[in-house]
């Protein structure tokens, strides 16, 4: 109970220099916000106004103070530029696009790295663990967007069986949904699929060599058996290591693909809302993009605890 | 003389490496009746665990890995069978002990897991009825309250007990052979014996046969019925226990006896010990192995590998030694080297 209020203690605290990195941040953007407003060829005095309406004269601490006061409410501010919608509400949008892109990418990586991995470590050294360890550093070696504009040229292009450009919602229909949903998924998944078959590949087979693998062989369970109920697990901890990492990754990859795929997503936002110096609307979606990073963070600790047994109760 | 419970004829395990051929078990034969013990003795690299993975058929042929000659277990040619034949060997006719508790059990898995899933595997069993039987097991390999020690993970448990253990999940099916591979090198000395003790007992109670291999002559023997001494891949001498012990007739095994520490010895008196390395597996020396390091060596000893004959008197049991000058009969203070 402690350690969990504890550990609860730390996320606040986390999240709260956060708050304050991203405000900072943004507000060192380069570009004057009241210029974006009103455009250039107004009196400078027209200028003022507008920065006080906005609250810009005040100091810098006082407004970062107001705008967490209302960020934790779920009010981030209106959008400098017209139409000036609601950041929050444009976010409620954006949101649900990208988080479905980064789970749709994370679900088909491990889909496929999970049992690959288990091929290759089980015929260490032979031609298939040859050509997945070669098929797999291809991969590595393709960003994001070569590997989505191929994607692109090929299965919505030439075979034409997937959409391009396009975004269809989930209340268009689950199936529409997919079909739209998947290349650009895939996209991502692509090059997280290719790293989390190498490590998990790497770490089967230092396990495969433990005596506890051949003792269970010796009872006389079949090698598939052996594969996924005793030796997974006990590799699986750099994998959920590298899962944290990798949804950093996945957000900066989700941004270049929903921006090639012109996808109405999060990273689309910030795109655009960077370019026309949109401050709040650049601090809402970086904090929300933060805020994701440190929750599953934080959510994938507590997995560990549920994968080794050995530090469940052991002392931090 | 009934057939016996494992026949193994002139088994060979060769290793390709880089390096070259290692002969790791160069030759083996031996038998043993269902319900006796085994001892198998002979220092680290001398071939004797590569020799139980072969007789259970873990090591076969494969990559990297040639086996020739033959095991029978129960009357089954292990190495003709196919994969999943031979599978179903392991747990309900032949089972292994490994030598260290601390890493042969899987650190993310209940304790009660490793029994239960063999349970349910080979025999069967439905969920409840595997638990129960789990419980039973860890009780009978005297594990203290075995219904939350079953729950518990092996890092809750002591080395001792973990051996328990992972014997236990090698009786869970009721092999005819258990294997035991150094069962007793990783735990404490007063530890080794209990666990020793509890695989004889058990051994007794339901007329289980095993092999017991260990690099120490004074672990093995109390408990075999026989001891066969392996060097450098081959038996050099196979006999009844009190035979080994009163009268080794290969000098490797006198010298082995004599390099035992004694109480009766003065104290402070240095031990006797077999000078110079033991054999390269993979350039082993031409003709008897043990030659270059045996103060009774002859040229005889370097020309061709002496054959595994049978000395004992007519009718007796059985005194194989593989040595063209063995010791005689009668003596028991050789090996000293100088």
């Amino acid at each position: 109970m402690r350690r969990a209020a504890r550990a609860l203690g730390e996320l606040a605290a986390v999240l709260f220099l956060v708050s304050l990195g991203v405000f900072l941040l943004v507000t060192a953007m380069p570009g004057d916000p009241a210029v974006m407003v009103l455009g250039e060829g107004h009196p400078p005095e027209a200028y003022d106004e507008v920065r006080s309406e906005l609250g810009l004269d005040r100091p810098v601490f006082e407004q970062y103070l107001d705008w967490l006061a209302s960020a934790v409410t779920g009010d981030l501010g209106t959008s400098l530029v017209p139409p000036q919608h609601e950041v929050a509400e444009r976010l409620l949008l954006a949101l649900p696009v990208s988080l479905q892109l980064a789970a749709m990418a994370l679900v088909i990586a491990l889909a496929v790295a999970i049992p690959l991995a288990m091929w290759s470590a089980h015929h260490e050294g032979g031609r298939i663990d040859r050509a997945v360890s070669a098929g797999t550093f291809g991969v590595l070696s393709v960003p994001p967007f070569l590997a989505g504009l191929l994607l692109i040229m090929v299965f919505a292009g030439g075979l034409g069986w997937f959409p391009r450009a396009e975004w269809a919602r989930l209340g268009d229909g689950l199936a529409a949904n997919l079909h739209h949903a998947l290349l650009p998924a895939l996209t991502i998944a692509l090059m997280e699929l290719a790293q989390f078959t190498r490590v998990l590949r790497n770490d089967l087979t230092v396990t495969l060599r433990e005596d506890h693998i051949l003792a269970s062989r010796a009872r006389g369970r079949s090698p598939v058996r052996v594969l996924v109920s005793d030796a997974l697990r006990p590799s699986s901890f750099s994998l959920v290591t590298l899962l944290g990492l990798s949804v950093g990754r996945l957000i900066g990859s989700t941004v270049v693909v929903e921006y090639l795929f012109s996808l109405p997503g999060v990273g689309s936002l910030v795109v655009g809302a960077a370019n026309q110096g949109d401050v709040p609307t650049v601090q809402g979606a970086v904090l929300a993009i933060a805020v994701f990073y440190v929750l599953a963070n934080a959510a994938i600790d507590l997995s560990y605890r549920a994968l080794d047994p050995r530090i469940r109760r052991s002392h931090v | 003389m009934s057939e016996p419970l494992l026949d193994v004829e002139d088994l060979r395990t060769t290793f390709h490496t880089p390096r070259g051929d290692v002969h790791a078990v160069d030759g083996v034969s031996l038998r043993l009746e269902a319900g006796r013990t085994l001892g198998v003795v002979g220092e680290s690299g001398s071939g004797k665990s590569v020799l139980g993975r072969t007789v259970m058929g873990l090591v076969s042929s494969g990559p990297g890995v040639t086996v020739s000659g033959r095991v029978s277990l129960a009357g089954q040619d292990v190495h003709a069978l196919a994969p999943a034949e031979r599978r179903r060997l392991w747990g309900p006719r032949v089972a292994m002990v490994f030598q260290d508790p601390m890493t042969s059990l899987n650190p993310v898995k209940r304790v009660g897991r490793h029994i239960d899933e063999v349970l349910r595997l080979h025999l069967r069993l439905g969920r409840r009825e595997a638990r129960e039987r789990t419980v039973g097991l860890l009780r009978q390999v005297g594990i203290p309250e075995p219904e939350r020690r079953a729950g518990q993970y092996p890092h809750e448990l002591s080395g001792g007990m973990r051996q328990r253990v992972v014997i236990a999940a090698a009786l869970a099916c009721g092999p005819d052979l258990l294997i035991a591979d150094e069962p007793t090198t990783a735990l404490d000395v007063t530890v080794q014996r209990q666990i020793l003790d509890l695989v004889a007992s058990l051994s007794r109670r339901s007329g289980m046969a095993v092999v017991l291999i260990s690099h120490d002559l004074a672990a093995v023997g109390g408990r075999a019925d026989r001891v066969a001494v392996m060097y450098g891949g081959r038996l050099v001498e196979s006999a009844p226990t009190s035979r080994v012990f009163g009268a080794p007739r290969h000098p490797y095994t006198g010298a082995l006896l004599a390099s035992a520490p004694r109480l009766s010895a003065a104290p402070h008196s240095r031990l006797p010990t077999i000078e110079g390395r033991p054999p390269d597996p993979a350039d082993p020396p031409p003709g008897c192995r043990f030659a270059p390091r045996c103060p009774r060596a002859e040229a005889v000893c370097r020309g061709g590998a002496p054959p595994l004959l049978d000395l004992a008197p007519v009718g007796g049991h059985p005194h194989e030694v593989a040595c063209r000058l063995p010791l005689e009969a009668e003596s028991t203070e050789v090996g000293h080297g100088r």
